[in-house]
């Protein structure tokens, strides 16, 4: 446990410490010339139109609702696949049974259309 | 970590200290490697990409170019690193870190010959799928905290694709779970060995597992943004994506991020199914200890590195999905697939108790 911890955070801190020591190199070695295009954003050349923060489509947090439903779902997988060999055919129907209402769920946004890019206009 | 920390105690380093010595010994030493790596495969994607497309590559700098990466490397250390005036400053600058950070922490897990892995952990793979999410809140935070509409796209886009296929992604590296019973890698690995030679590693364990290294592998080439998933930096629609403000070293700590993703896909692919360090012949044959470590060190990076170069292959052959394309391959597609290859391999596990084709047949 001892090992886990501090090995995790003397890693983390390392590569830290390694991007955080670069980016000072560059900053002694590297020219500043700053110029008011140089820092505009880049928009191919032209001249900038507005602000990046603009309003953004639902279907990018739709399929993020998705995406955690099946992200817990996978955690409680993990310690199912840890223990299957030994409690055998119960832990399998238990899971059969979860992973059939989930599946359901899966159905039914995909039957709703949110799991498509492209979507129709409705009329 | 735990040996070296016990080496340590025996030339007189109290424990207290010592662990991290170790740590840090080993970190400063995986750090290298990984960069590296990272240098050496950025001038091997190159002669990869021109030796496909009839080109030469690059061949100025040191016999045959092999000294391109480093000159690469001076030269975005000599580069001026600017941060666009309408950019949020603190995100921008905070981005780099989490791609950085989230590439390097699973190089901590890898189990890198027998019974060594460089931080002991019982948990290796879920770490490993728990630290190389946080590459993902980096992108999304890079193409923000730019304020450009490329970056903000690509970011997006990006973001939406990452968490798509970590869902098929972990659900096919269950399968190597629940065939040995564990998350520890280097037990994983160990249960590929013994008699039988290659039929025993997890890939040829049951038709459901040889199916699953392939939606894992698929999902893996999505999971850090390769051709034909490289959507979120796709040069023809999107400038450079996410990355498209970011300059000098700043920038380069997002293409390290990509290789060092590329090696931990690779690597995982190789441990859960691949056989890890494991080799027919080498462990009847090989009696010296550090020699057979040596040898296990080798085969584990040379299985790595070959899929690395299958993942560069695949990028200078296909071409790019569309956007609908990429998602609904990913719901439709790659995770129905997951769950039935996952049931499958569960229902064979409980039916004949864990044992594969390869006992079934021998006995």
């Amino acid at each position: 446990m001892a090992y886990l911890a501090v090995g995790v955070a003397v890693f983390a801190i390392t590569a830290i410490g390694f991007v955080l020591i670069s980016i000072i190199i560059n900053h002694l070695l590297a020219p500043r010339r700053v110029t008011p295009l140089k820092v505009e954003p880049y928009e191919c050349g032209e001249k900038v139109v507005g602000d990046a923060r603009i309003r953004f489509d639902m279907r990018f947090y739709i399929i993020a609702l998705a995406f955690i439903i099946f992200e817990a779902e996978v955690v409680f997988f993990f310690p199912w696949a840890v223990v299957l060999k030994r409690l055998r055919y119960l832990a399998f129907f238990d899971m059969l049974v979860f992973l059939i209402i989930l599946v359901v769920g899966l159905y039914y946004i995909w039957k709703r259309g949110d799991l498509k890019w492209v979507k129709t206009p409705v009329r | 970590m735990d040996q070296l920390t016990k080496l340590f105690y025996s030339l007189g380093l109290s424990p207290y200290y010592g662990i991290f010595v170790a740590a840090f010994l080993l970190a400063v030493i995986i750090l290298a490697f990984a960069l590296l790596y990272e240098g050496v495969a950025t001038y091997v994607e190159r002669k990869v990409a021109g030796d496909i497309q009839s080109r030469i590559g690059p061949n100025r700098v040191g016999p045959y170019g092999t000294l391109q990466w480093l000159a690469d490397g001076v030269k975005l250390f000599l580069k001026e690193d600017f941060i666009p005036a309408q950019a949020d400053k603190l995100i921008f600058r905070i981005a780099p870190y989490f791609v950085f950070v989230g590439s390097f922490l699973p190089f901590a897990a890898l189990p890198l010959w027998d019974r060594f892995v460089p931080v002991p952990m019982n948990i290796g793979l879920l770490y490993i799928i728990a630290v190389t999410a946080m590459v993902t809140p980096g992108i999304v935070l890079a193409g923000w905290g730019s304020n450009n509409k490329w970056a903000l796209l690509g970011g997006m886009r990006s973001a939406a694709q990452l968490i798509s296929y970590e869902v098929p992604n972990a659900v096919a590296l269950l399968i190597p779970v629940l065939i040995a019973g564990t998350l520890n890698l280097d037990e994983i690995v160990r249960a590929q060995g013994g008699g039988g030679g290659i039929l025993r590693w997890f890939i040829f364990h049951d038709p459901f597992s040889f199916m699953a290294f392939f939606i894992f592998f698929t999902a893996g080439l999505a999971e850090c943004n390769r051709t034909p998933f490289d959507l979120p930096e796709a040069e023809s629609e999107l400038v450079a994506g996410y990355s498209v403000e970011y300059s000098a070293i700043r920038y380069a700590f997002f293409y390290m991020g990509e290789y060092g993703d590329m090696f931990i896909i690779s690597a995982m692919a190789s441990a859960a199914f691949l056989g890890g360090w494991q080799l027919p012949l080498i462990d009847p044959l090989v009696k010296i200890g550090w020699l057979k470590a040596v040898l296990q060190l080798g085969i584990f990076l040379t299985k790595t590195l070959l899929l690395v170069l299958v993942m560069m292959w695949i990028r200078w052959t296909f071409p790019r999905l569309r956007v609908d394309q990429l998602m609904e391959l990913s719901w439709k597609r790659l995770l129905p697939i997951a769950l039935f290859l996952l049931m499958g391999a569960a229902l064979w596990t409980v039916v004949f108790h864990g044992k594969g084709i390869y006992d079934l047949i021998v006995g």
